[in-house]
Formats: C-alpha cells, structure tokens, sequence
C-alpha cells in the first residue's frame, strides 16, 4: 500500500506540513480563519533541531499494535490497510499511547478521544496533505516493497 | 457435532484467536462458546458505559456485526463449558450437549474475588463489576441519593467509582492496603491520583478493611463506622482456571502455558486472564490480566492451531488508565534506578536497570509514552540512544540515524 515515507535530509524543519495537516482536518476551506491565531493539533510532528529534522506520522503498520491493544475497537486496518479511528466508539482510555511504539497516535484537542494519520482518507483533500504541501520531497506518498 | 476448532469464552482472547486462525486457514469450522448473552465486547468499557461516554450498541460493536458470519463462527450464547474431555476430545456442555473439538482454546477469563467478609451475605444490593450485565445491574439499583460503599481500591474499583460517579450520592473506598493503585503505581505516583480523585469528592479509608456488615452500616477494622445503600466488592479477580485443572492440566495462579499458547494437556491451547504466559522483561510466567496480552496471546494462538508459528514471548505488564481526566500509563517494573520528575499532577518515572529501560510511570505527561513501551518491550540498550534526550521527551529523534531510516522509510 502507499504510505507516507520520510527523507531526513531533505526536511528544512519548517513545520508546513504540520499547518497543511492541521488545515486539511479542520474542515474549514479557508486556511487563515482556520489556523490564524489558534493552537494547531497537527496529526504529523516535525521533530529535530536546526542540523537534523523530519516529520513523524502514523506508520500504518500491517501488524498494528495499536489496533491489537484497543479497548473498544475503534482503531480498525481498512480494507486498504490504512489504520483508522472511528471516534464515536473511542472512550479515549489512551490504551493505544500506550501500544504505539513511534508515539503518533495522540489526545484529540480536548482530549476526550484520540486522533491519528488516516492519509486524508476522512477528510477533503483526498490524498496526504502534508505532502502535497511539502516544499522539498522530505516526506513522500509511495508504494515500497 | 465436532469443530476444527473449539474456543470456551466470547472476549478479547477469543477475537485474537479467530483473527489469528483465519490468517491461516479459512476453511476449518470455529465455535465460540459463551455463558454471558452478549456478542463479544470489551469488558473495561462498562465504567464507561455506566459514566455515558459509550453505550450498549456501541460497545457491542468491538469488531463489525458481520465478524462472526465473516469469519464463519458459530457462536453459542448462554452456553456454559463444564468439562473438558481430553482422551475423547470433547467438551461437555450445559443443557448436556457434548461437542468434539480439533484444537481447543481455552479463554474463559477471569471471575471477581470475593473474600469471606462477615454479615456480606446479609447486605441486600452487593455487586461485582466485571460484566456488562454487573453493570446494567448496578445501575439499576442506585440512585442520586445512594451511599456506596466501594471494597477494593485497584483499577476496577476506581474505575467503577468513575463510572457511577454522576449516579450516585456518596463514594466510599475501604482497602486494606495503604495506598491506591499498588499494582501500577510507586508510593509518590498513588500519593498524586488519590489526591485528584479526593478532589472529585471520594471518601477514602485506606489500612483498613471491612470487619462487619450490619444493617446498612460497615465497622471497619479500625473502629471507623460508614453507612451504605449499595456495596461493590472490588479486590480482585482469579483466573477461571477450573475447566484445565479438573482436565488434569498444569495450573500455578493462572493455566500454564509455553510460547506457542499451548496448555499440559494436548491440543489444548489458553490465553488471556485465566492463563501465565512469560513476562519477558523478569523471565518468570505469570497472569498478564489486560486487554492488549489477551489480543496478542488468543492471536499467537489461533496461529499456532491453525498450524502456523507466532511465539508469544514479548508479554510485558503495561496499562493505560484515566480517571476524571487525569491520565496514567505505566509499563515494566520499578526494580533498578529512577530518574523522576514531577511538576504538580505531572510525574513521570523512569526506571533503568542493566542497560535498559525496566520500566515507567508516566501520570499526566503521557503523549509519546509507546517510545518508552517500545524501549521496555525490545530492551533496547540505553548506550545505543541519546538517553538524556529521550528522558526529557519520548522522541524519534533520540534513535540511531540507521534506526530513524528503518522506522521512517521501511515498511512496517
Ligand atoms: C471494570 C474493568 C476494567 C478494566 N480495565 C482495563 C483497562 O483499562 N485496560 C486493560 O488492559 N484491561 C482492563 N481490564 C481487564 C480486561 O478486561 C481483561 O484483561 C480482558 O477482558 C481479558 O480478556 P479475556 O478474553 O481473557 O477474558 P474475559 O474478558 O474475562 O472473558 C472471558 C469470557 O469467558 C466466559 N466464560 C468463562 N468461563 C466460561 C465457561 N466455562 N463457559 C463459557 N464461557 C465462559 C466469561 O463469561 C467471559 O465472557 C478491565 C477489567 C474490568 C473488569
Ligand atoms: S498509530 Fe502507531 S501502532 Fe498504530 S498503525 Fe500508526 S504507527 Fe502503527
Ligand atoms: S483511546 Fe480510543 S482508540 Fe485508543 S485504545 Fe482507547 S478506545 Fe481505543
């Protein structure tokens, strides 16, 4: 399946796709009124310092840990192996912060669920944001084997 | 009647094994046998459902309606396992059915403690909390005015004061020992979360316990006296290890088993609550009574009956756990040397012994706790990452440049 992949040299460690993803899942079409002035929840983190820096995000892990250990069973693998939350069964008990082993699922702004990477599935845009928005192929969407 | 496969309860452990048979071979027949009336759902959703963040439909839709006919199990409702037959290899059932089994999965869970306690037997509404239908119960018999009394001051006691927090008058928690949560967390770490919980206005005795119930009125060891309408008695749970034991299976605490799942008796597989499986991180076996063990042991199962290979050898005790807001994830053990910090509620310690992450409590600071989990669960050696980093912060960035290219750019 496609994922999303990261090239650590590339990344300038401006933080623009933490905007594009925050953006893309506000469900707002215009990109001010929907960040300006507002803390940003991003589901992709650009970790480093100023020599090295790159974004993490769900892995979509064929044997996900996360999926295994949920209480509820709101964290399912879709038919196309993207790793999915479905929040109105989640009761945010955290079980699946505990399970991952890259930290990317995270609280929910008001932290009464979680939320993770679906790869835009559930939202507008249709394809990973965060990459499409990316000024210099640091992160990409491909098949590797 | 005999199926390929026989699984005996209809929880968590059984999911894992159907999942883990099916990626295997999808012909053979499955069925399930339970003694509750419900589909399969997670057991610690019940203090949720009780505080309204979730409801019966949608707990009973922990794997999609279609899961059972998907994955062509036959499911047996209000039927009881009561005997193991393992030289016809069948198993006796209530109502007096008797089925053969190919492979047989042990996954009958665990059944609430209750200890001798005088005058219990008198108290009118006294109630466990282990099943949905404990729930339903519950509820049922308290109301906004109702005085409960809560025996047992571990995850599910707490977690069902929680639950009927919104429903009830007062909470109460006698436990004998001195301290909340024991089992997960360090003296300072329960010091923090019986303070949050106080705040929400429960009532705590703790070195105590109940001597006398009498007439709606609990004496306490110490003299202390608390009126009550409902008791719940929550101080643990056992493995339900009878049906292996009377089959002449090996049982400690809980049934014994090997790597691959499988019991003393042949053919015959546990996992989950009921059975020991090995903690990687002390090399001992022992009950790992979680959800995410009894998904992973039922899976590595339903592997290995199914003729595949999935050793379960990297079990290790982790929680997560949240009350009113306040979350906790724990994992490992706390033998070897802490690093602590702790900022108000927020507390975290992280606890290292021979080279490697032993164990951790996280209280309030828990974003990115799996990175810690992960440096526990593979024993990570601390000299191969950037340590004083990752104590600051569970971060990526902590890891070899090698092991951020395997992560970041591998398949997983
Ligand atoms: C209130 C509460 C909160 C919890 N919170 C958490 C939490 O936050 N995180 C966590 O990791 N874990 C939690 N747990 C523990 C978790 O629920 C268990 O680890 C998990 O349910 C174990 O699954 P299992 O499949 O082994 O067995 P169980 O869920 O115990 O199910 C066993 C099933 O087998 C049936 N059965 C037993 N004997 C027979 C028989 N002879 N014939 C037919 N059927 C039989 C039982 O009725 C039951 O349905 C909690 C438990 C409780 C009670
Ligand atoms: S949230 Fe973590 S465990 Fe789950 S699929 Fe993504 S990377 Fe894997
Ligand atoms: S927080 Fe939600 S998604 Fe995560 S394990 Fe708990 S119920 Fe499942």
């Amino acid at each position: 399946m496609k994922r999303i992949y990261v090239n650590e040299e590339w990344c300038l460690g401006c933080h623009l796709c933490e905007y594009q993803c925050a953006f893309a899942n506000s469900g707002m079409d215009d990109m001010v009124k929907a960040l300006k002035g507002k803390t940003i929840h991003p589901r992709i983190q650009v970790e480093g310092d100023n020599k090295i820096s790159f974004a993490v995000n769900c892995r979509h892990c064929s044997d996900a840990r996360c999926v295994k250990g949920c209480i509820s069973g709101a964290l399912s693998r879709d038919k196309d192996g993207v790793v999915v939350i479905d929040t109105d069964k989640c009761v945010g008990c955290f079980t699946c912060i505990l399970s991952c082993p890259y930290g990317v699922i995270m609280p929910s702004s008001d932290h009464s669920v979680v939320q993770k990477c679906q790869l835009c599935m559930d939202n507008a845009s249709g394809e990973p944001a965060c990459v499409k928005g990316c000024p210099n192929r640091a992160i990409v969407y491909e098949e590797r084997i | 009647m005999k199926y390929d496969y026989l699984i005996i309860g209809n929880s968590i452990a059984a999911v894992g094994c159907i999942e883990g048979i099916r990626e295997n071979d999808t012909e053979g027949s499955i069925c399930v046998v339970t003694d509750e009336n419900y589909r399969v759902y997670g057991r610690p959703l019940i203090s949720y459902y009780l505080w309204n963040k979730t409801t019966e439909k949608k707990m009973l839709s922990y794997r999609p309606d279609n899961f059972y006919k998907k994955n062509d199990v036959e499911l047996m409702l209000g039927t009881r396992a009561e005997k193991i037959n393992p030289e016809k290899k069948t198993v006796s059932l209530s109502g007096g059915r008797e089925i053969g089994y190919g492979k047989l999965l042990i996954a009958a869970g665990s059944s609430p403690f209750v200890p001798p306690m005088k005058g219990l037997d008198g108290v009118e509404k006294k109630f466990s909390f282990m099943t949905l239908d404990d729930a339903k119960v519950l509820a049922e018999a308290i109301g906004k005015d109702s005085r409960v009394l809560i025996v047992g001051a571990g995850l599910i006691g707490l977690k069902c004061a929680e639950g009927i927090s919104d429903r009830a008058g007062s909470l109460t928690v006698v436990d004998l020992a001195n301290r909340i949560l024991p089992s997960i967390l360090d003296e300072k770490g329960s010091a923090i979360v019986q303070k949050h919980i106080e705040r929400r206005g429960v009532k705590f005795y703790l070195n105590d316990s109940v001597a006398e119930f009498k007439d709606g009125t609990a004496t306490l060891s110490s003299g202390k006296k608390i009126e009550y309408d409902a008791v719940v008695i929550a101080v643990g749970v056992r493995p339900n290890t009878a049906l292996a034991a009377d089959a002449g299976g090996e049982v400690n605490r809980g049934i014994a088993t090997d790597l691959k799942c499988v019991t003393t008796i042949p053919d015959v597989y546990a996992a989950g609550d009921c059975a020991e499986c090995l903690n990687s991180i002390t090399g001992k076996s022992q009950v790992l009574a979680l959800l995410p063990n009894a998904y992973m042991m039922g899976h590595a199962a339903g592997v290995n009956m199914s003729g595949g290979e999935e050793l379960y050898d990297d079990a290790i005790p982790m929680n997560a756990i949240g009350f009113w807001g306040l979350h906790i994830i724990t994992a490992g053990d706390y033998e070897g040397e802490a690093y602590v910090k702790r900022e108000g509620t927020k507390y975290k310690k992280l606890v290292t012994a021979n080279n490697n992450l032993r164990g951790f409590i996280l209280i309030d600071d828990i974003e990115r706790a799996g990175i810690y989990t992960r440096l526990v669960r593979e024993k990570t050696p601390l000299d191969e990452i950037d340590f004083e980093a990752i104590k600051e912060r569970p971060q990526e960035m902590a890891f070899s440049r090698a092991v951020r290219k395997d992560d970041l750019g591998g398949v997983k």
